[in-house]
């Protein structure tokens, strides 16, 4: 592909003495829409961090349109176009639902996505602006979550398990809400533990497990069996 | 698939001899004194040994229980005054009524843990603080122990000034190694692997079955208990008393001095900043302020860049170890 | 009804003391045990440039702005460092700080105590009507301790700047996320609460006299407006401050050895009887 707006190679990570990532190679196009699979603790949570530059990384190891940004601080790179919505939502307790999202725009970046469009997208939101954040059930908050890394407008939205602990119904209705997103442009990965879910909504699929990309491929062409390999390393 | 494994503490073999050796040489040696050193040498053992100790349960305190404290002159006041009280209006032997003050400071101090153990962190800090100067107020408006302005403890009028000196010698020396004694083996026991558990992680050493309300109490009334006898122990070398004097915050600022320059969390940091603050204190103290203020910048570099102090920098570059109350994990199968 | 007057007055210049303590712990949960010390600094900096013979009112605004960047620059400096899990290093770091301060003003100023010469504010009084009269200077306190309560108040709750304070207070780490370099806006909350702290200084020269070891005293009442008041509010603060102010007036009157004390008194009950304040926020 022409130079992908998110690559990263040889990517490693670390948690203190403790080595999660062993060296991912990845490549994401703009507009694309890609997900990564793969079971608890094979270190889809680490690479999103080491992506926005919470876990720590090394320059030439995630590249911005060809830039080296590893080790970079998570506040700068927001400012780049990336965002993330964090695994378990990770909402402000102390401000509301309106506080959240108008917090999302902290990096000032410009777009089509502001505070009303994001209410029009999620119209309990609006209702629910002026409640604390962590008041609302579990699907809300994750509309939350999404919203407010929508607010800073980015290229690329990176989303960290977002049916966890969700209702089936819920799922399918935050999901109903990705090609509204991804409309004008916007590149997503998505971590995803419903493998026919992130099947389905994918162009492209990676699989990770402990720490190594174990299959990658088009979304369509992948078989049962091939991802269950790659899933569970058998 | 397990390991044959057994649980090691501390270094082993010659090394191990020699120091403890050269410990029993030193100590001797310091028995000693008082039939050959000068009574100003015993004088100063005295009042180092006091802030030694004072450290020593502050650093109990503090860098193993995970309770910072700057208030616990209150129990060093408390068994100064006590002492004084058993003497002058009791005719109460002030040596004898140096271990019954530590006793009562250690009393004292579980109705006080009730009101301090409701803060946390930086305001458990500042509460201590307010609780000593409770204890502060409260002896200067007592006119009976001579108010602000403090009185003299004349319970020892009677004795000679070398059985004296050399009695209050002798007692500080068995106070320092007592207290030193008393952590060593209490780490070195089940319940300070406990200690160091709550200090790492309060909720999970609580879901292992670890009392950690009991556990803190017990670490509150040991220290008290240290602090109570040094401040009696001091005020029969100094023999003049004052509020101001036995509940200043200088004594915290001191020990945590120390023990920062020394290193938090382990059993020779105090030591060795006991030292160093000995030495700086002789050479520098001429200058007054200057000196303090230099005190405090040496504590705010070291906090900052060397973490684990003096002793934890030589500790961890070079592995040694004076009182090891490390656990090490030795696999039997594997060579070494 | 003098008293408690008096007790307000008082507590308001308490409330004062206490917001910036307020504010530093509740934004990055820091414990500035030289507190107290930065207050009497606040004062000697004012006096300080009255010595180079700029008049007192100049000289007390000259500070504020001065005490905001070494508030800003001690935080981006020193205390960041000292942010973490452990409370040891930065209760060690700001206690080493207080004893330099307090040595250093000694060193300068002498031990003898001083006051700020407020051109006569500090004699005039309000006459209430009958019996009753207060002094201006106590009523100036009073409305300046309204005024940065409401203010605090604002900030925090409708400006971006005080969401900033919060969610950099809640999860620094998602923070970042959203562009905000939490190291940043610690030493802005620092600057602002040091912006308080000189003024509270300054009008505590002006009421009273200030000495170099004044500081440790002050932190304690700061501490206590703020345990009182119940942390998170600074309404709370305030009226902590105010109960304070109170306690120790109604301590004066029964024995002037016994004010303080009672104020002391006070709080360890309250700490017990309702150990989260009087106003805690909800959460």
């Amino acid at each position: 592909m022409t130079t992908p707006i998110l690559s990263t190679q040889a990517l490693k990570a670390f948690y203190g003495d403790a080595q999660a990532l062993f060296g991912i190679d990845f490549e994401l196009a703009e507009s694309e829409v890609v997900a990564i699979i793969g079971a608890n603790g094979a270190g889809k949570s680490t690479f999103l961090k080491a992506l926005t530059g919470l876990v720590k990384a090394s320059p030439n190891e995630v590249r911005w349109r060809g830039q080296a940004i590893g080790g970079q601080s998570a506040h700068e790179i927001v400012r780049l176009g990336l965002a993330l919505v964090p695994e378990g939502r990770r909402l402000f307790p102390s401000l509301s639902v309106e506080e959240n999202l108008l917090l999302g725009a902290q990096a000032q970046r410009s777009g089509p996505w502001n505070l009303a469009r994001v209410q029009a997208l999620f119209p309990i939101l609006k209702e629910k602006r002026h409640l604390p954040a962590t008041s609302l059930s579990g699907g809300q908050q994750q509309m939350v979550a999404i919203g407010r890394a929508l607010m800073s407008n980015p290229e690329v939205l990176l989303c960290d398990e977002l049916s966890l602990g969700l209702a089936p119904i819920v799922i399918r209705e935050i999901y109903q809400a990705l090609p509204q997103i991804c409309a004008e442009g916007m590149g997503v990965v998505i971590v995803e533990q419903d493998v026919s879910l992130a099947q389905k909504i994918s162009t492209r699929l990676y699989c990770f497990q402990e720490g190594r990309v174990t299959l990658q491929g088009p979304s369509a062409a992948l078989t049962r069996d091939q991802i269950s390999q790659a899933y569970f390393g058998i | 698939m397990t390991n044959q494994f057994s649980v090691k503490r501390g270094q082993s073999g010659v090394g191990f001899a020699l120091t403890w050796s050269g410990i029993a040489l030193l100590v001797m040696v310091a028995i000693s004194l008082p039939f050959w050193g000068e009574s100003s040498w015993l004088h100063d053992f005295v009042e180092i040994g006091c802030h030694f100790i004072f450290a020593l349960m502050w650093n109990l305190l503090a860098g193993y229980g995970g309770m910072v404290s700057i208030g616990q002159q209150a129990f060093l006041g408390l068994g100064a005054y006590t002492m004084l009280s058993l003497g002058n209006f009791y005719d109460f032997n002030p040596f004898w009524a140096i271990p019954l003050s530590g006793l009562v400071a250690a009393l004292v101090s579980v109705p006080v843990s009730k009101v301090a153990f409701r803060l946390q962190g930086g305001y458990f800090a500042i509460g201590t603080w307010v609780i000593a100067e409770v204890f502060r107020l409260t002896l200067a408006n007592i006119p009976a122990v001579g108010g602000g302005s403090g009185t003299t403890l004349t319970a020892l009028r009677g004795i000679d000034k070398f059985t004296r000196e050399s009695t209050t010698y002798w007692i500080a020396l068995l106070c320092v190694v007592g207290s030193l004694a008393l952590v060593y083996f209490f780490l070195r026991s089940k319940r300070g692997l406990a200690l160091l558990a709550i200090r790492d992680n309060e909720v999970a050493a609580e879901s292992q079955g670890i009392a950690v309300g009991r556990m803190k109490l017990a670490v509150y009334a040991v220290a008290a208990f240290g602090a109570g006898i040094a401040g009696a122990l001091y005020f029969v070398g100094n023999l003049r008393i004052s509020p101001d004097a036995a509940f200043s915050v200088n004594w915290t600022a001191f020990a945590i001095f120390m023990v920062v320059i020394g290193g938090t969390g382990t059993l020779e940091g105090p030591l060795v900043g006991t030292l160093i603050f000995w030495l700086l204190s002789k050479s520098f103290s001429d200058y007054g302020s200057w000196y303090l203020l230099g005190l405090g910048l040496l504590a705010i570099v070291t906090t900052i860049y060397f973490k684990q102090g003096l002793w934890g920098y030589v500790q961890q570059r070079w592995g040694w170890a004076l009182f090891p109350t490390q656990r090490r994990i030795e696999f039997h199968d594997q060579p070494h | 009804m003098d008293i408690l007057i008096q007790g307000i007055l008082l507590g308001s210049l308490y409330a004062l003391f206490a917001l910036g303590l307020s504010l530093m712990f509740g934004v990055m949960r820091l414990t500035n045990t030289a507190h107290g010390d930065f207050i009497i600094l606040g004062a000697f900096g004012a006096l300080g440039a009255m010595a180079c013979g700029l008049s007192p009112w100049l000289s007390a605004l000259l500070v504020l702005p001065m005490a905001w960047l070494v508030g800003y620059g001690l935080q981006k400096t020193v205390l960041n460092q000292t942010l973490g899990k452990d409370p040891v290093p930065s209760l060690v770091v700001t206690f080493g700080i207080s004893i330099v301060i307090q040595n250093a003003l000694l060193e300068i100023f002498s031990a003898d105590p001083r006051s700020i010469d407020s051109g006569g504010l500090n004699t005039l009084s309000l006459n209430l009507g009958g019996d009753l009269s207060v002094g201006v200077l106590p009523v100036l306190i009073l409305g300046l301790a309204l005024c940065a309560t409401l203010f605090l108040q604002w900030l925090f709750s409708s400006t971006a700047m005080g969401r900033a304070f919060r969610a950099v207070s809640d999860d620094p780490e998602i923070a970042a996320l959203m562009g905000l370099n939490s190291k940043t806006v610690y030493a802005q909350a620092t600057g602002l609460a040091f912006l308080l702290v000189a003024l509270a200084g300054v009008l505590q020269g002006m009421r009273t006299t200030v000495s170099p070891a004044d500081g440790p005293m002050l932190l304690l009442f700061s501490f206590e407006a703020v345990i009182m008041g119940g942390m998170g509010s600074f309404w709370g603060t305030l009226a902590g401050g105010l109960l304070l102010g109170m306690t120790q007036q109604l301590g004066f009157r029964w024995d002037p050895g016994w004010g303080i004390w009672c104020g002391h008194v006070v709080f360890l009950t309250l700490l017990v009887l309702k150990p989260q304040g009087l106003f805690p926020k909800t959460k």
